[in-house]
């Protein structure tokens, strides 16, 4: 089992920003000029970190020196942020595109799930469909005859297989489309976030059948996706990108850790130069404000969460109160919550510390901003910070479900039952 | 798993930034000969679905056509037909020149119709072309078909000079040539116009030029002996002539400008497979 399936050599790749248009052709014939020079792409030495937030130069490495291997039969997780170039890896490692420098070494066949359902012709019938698409994905006419059935029967739409996927629910369709997919034989399979599909049971089925891909078939898999619980379930191996470079390596565990603590960069804030430009105005400055869980290094359903806060007050002798809103990420307000920090009128100027805990088990996974809102008197706003800071609480899962469950909360409640007939 | 390679030293893929200028993949292809095949199911099948006259409809173009020619340049322009019946000599250059015209501006768009399919899922990209220029095989004979009765009805029911000659066994050749003429030709285009799209616009009427440039509605032996050359220079001229020396007994077989239209044809093929195989790993950066 320790055979290496498939090998990264610093595999980097360099795009261009903007438009394709008439100001490309110069460019164009300045690097020919340059090639038949025998001198380097002039393009090259100008390409810049990938990184989306700030502005360039019109070169960018959307993925730069990756470099690993992959051993045979091992589920490989690929996790990042958006724009971390997970997606260029892919097309790389699908053939879709070429790299700009290094190469890539494989055993076997790949086949690449960068979407389900490529190639489906709205007015052929879903059996044409099946056919057309797998042949698509790489399989042989005699290969997809001899899995027919079972595809059908792994999709659930054998009751509409001779009719045009036009007349299909995008639901069924996505069954079929993916049920062509689970079905490929190639010794290295690329998923990409495909299994965002279907409702949950079909979910449940997919990943089920990307388990036996690799423990019962032995073939190796490369995973992409953002949802943490399923490459801690499926993956025996991860690998972090962070702008387009190759972040960290390791076991799955230890790589959605990695990037759950690297990733949650947003959730403190530590002022840094002079008074002035910290946040707030002429009366409250924020100095420091920070998140973190109570138990363990993430922020997770159960974990619960505390956070601090440290400011400079300039105003003297009022009521100074404080008031938390946690936001979600549909804008909702979860809860309104306010202290009163001075109650004589006798505020001074100086550094305040005001900390607070969030037991667990109360908030669903998601993204959660804070608002804070600092009162004079009960009365008066003194200050305002919309959306100050953001953090995230990490789903877990529940039973066998992986997905999100819905709603705000997430309370356990003791549930009784009795029985009779 | 059944052709899990067992030795470990060798890799069965390797990707590179370029492929070697000669680098191509002729066992890949054919192990994709079942796509070509079930794409040009697709075309076919997508082609008359909720029609109710189905692959009738193929036969309409060349008939119109016919008609069409038979009333400008046989009625209104009275050009000359090599002594056979005019409506045969137009729908022998109509079926012939329509074939070789679909699949060049079919292949040529090979990158940008398919950009989507390609952004995806890699198969060789060779097999999109190839099976256009199947799919218009199966329109080909079709309209042949028609063009088969209506030689056959003039053949026994008028009186004119119409005869089969030797040069029929030269038949699959012609199709052939036809149809490897469009596939090399397009998939030049289709290389060219992946990050440029100005040649698009040239190749829409430039068919429709070309075809005037070939003995479509006249007969090469109307060409005064000067400007002769100049119209053989063009591959498809030999191609046609002999189609109607076949078929109809007319114009005459010239083996020079035979065997130039199979040598021309050969190069076009052989450089569009160069410059397609040269872009076709990068083209989804530029499409």
């Amino acid at each position: 089992m320790s055979d290496v399936a498939i090998e990264l050599n610093n595999i980097s790749k360099l795009y261009r920003l903007g438009e394709v248009g008439t100001g490309t052709l110069s460019h164009d014939l300045n690097r020919m000029w340059y090639k038949l020079r025998g001198k380097e792409d002039p393009y090259a030495k100008v390409g810049e970190e990938n990184n989306r937030e700030s502005k360039g130069g019109e070169w960018v490495w959307a993925i730069k020196d990756i470099d690993f291997k992959v051993k045979q039969g091992e589920v490989l997780g690929v996790i990042g942020k958006n724009g971390a170039g997970k997606s260029t890896l892919l097309k790389i490692l699908s053939r879709v595109t070429a790299p700009t420098t290094g190469s890539i070494k494989a055993k076997g066949r790949i086949a690449s799930l960068l979407e389900v359902g490529t190639g489906f012709h709205p007015e052929l019938t879903g059996r044409e469909n099946i056919f057309l698409n797998g042949a698509i994905l790489g399989m042989t006419k005699t290969e997809i005859k001899r899995k027919f059935d079972e595809i059908v029967a792994f999709s659930g739409v054998e009751r509409y297989i001779d009719t045009p996927v036009k007349r299909y629910s995008s639901g069924m369709y996505v069954r079929l489309a993916f049920a062509v997919a689970a079905h490929l034989e190639s010794e290295i399979l690329i998923v990409d976030e495909v299994l965002a599909v279907g409702d949950a049971e079909f979910q449940k089925k997919c990943l089920g059948r990307m388990k036996d891909v690799s423990v019962k078939e032995g073939r190796t898999v490369l995973f992409v996706s953002h949802n943490m619980a399923a490459v801690r379930q499926l993956c025996t191996s991860a690998v972090v990108l962070r702008n387009g470079m190759l972040a960290f390596e390791g076991t799955q565990t230890e790589g959605v850790n990695y990037y759950q603590t690297s990733h949650n960069t947003n959730s403190e804030y530590i002022h840094e130069g002079t008074i002035e430009t910290a946040p707030g105005n002429n009366s409250i400055r924020i100095l420091r404000f920070e998140i973190k869980p109570m138990t363990g290094d993430v922020i997770s359903i159960s974990s619960g969460f505390e956070f601090a806060i440290e400011f400079l007050n300039a105003k003297e002798d009022i009521n100074l109160d404080i008031t938390f809103e946690i936001k979600n990420s549909d804008d909702i307000i979860v809860f309104h919550n306010g202290a009163i920090l001075t109650h004589d009128k006798d505020s001074k100027k100086g550094k305040f510390k005001v900390s607070a805990a969030m037991p667990g088990c109360i908030l669903n996974a998601g993204v959660y901003k804070f608002n804070i809102i600092f009162g004079e008197n009960q009365r008066y706003e003194l200050c305002v910070l919309e959306d100050f800071v953001q953090f995230e609480i990490m789903n877990e899962s529940a039973g066998s479900s992986n997905a999100i469950l819905p709603g705000v909360l997430r309370l356990q409640i003791p549930v009784e039952k009795s029985f009779s007939i | 798993m059944k052709d899990v390679h067992e030795n470990t030293a060798d890799w069965s893929l390797v990707i590179k930034p370029k492929a070697g200028l000669f680098d191509i993949n002729i066992k890949e292809l054919w192990r994709y000969r079942d796509l070509v095949l079930l794409l040009v199911k697709r075309d076919f099948v997508s082609f008359y679905k909720q029609t109710i006259l189905g692959p009738i409809w193929f036969l309409v173009q060349p008939i119109l056509t016919t008609l069409m020619f038979l009333l400008v340049f046989g009625r209104i322009a009275q050009l000359p037909t090599d002594g056979v019946p005019a409506i045969v000599f137009y729908l022998a250059g109509v079926t012939c020149w329509a074939y070789f015209a679909e699949s060049l501006t079919k292949t040529s768009e090979t990158f940008t119709a398919n950009a989507s399919i390609f952004g995806k899922v890699y198969f060789p990209r060779l097999i999109i072309p190839l099976s256009i220029i199947l799919s218009n095989m199966i329109r080909l004979g079709i309209q042949l078909l028609l063009f088969f009765v209506v030689l056959a009805y003039y053949m026994i029911f008028d009186d004119n000079n119409l005869h089969i000659t030797w040069a029929v066994v030269l038949f699959p050749v012609l199709v052939l040539l036809m149809g490897l003429q469009g596939l090399g030709l397009g998939i030049i285009f289709s290389a060219l116009t992946t990050k440029y799209r100005d040649l698009r616009f040239l190749l829409t009427f430039g068919v429709q030029l070309l075809m005037y440039a070939t003995p479509i509605v006249y007969p090469l032996s109307l060409a005064p002996e000067k400007y002769k050359w100049l119209i053989a220079a063009n591959p498809f001229t030999a191609i046609i002539e002999t189609f109607r020396f076949a078929f109809l007994g007319a114009g005459a077989f010239n083996i020079t400008y035979f065997t130039y239209s199979i040598a021309a044809t050969l190069i076009i093929l052989f450089a569009g497979i160069l410059i397609f195989n040269k872009v076709e790993k990068n083209f989804m950066d530029t499409v």
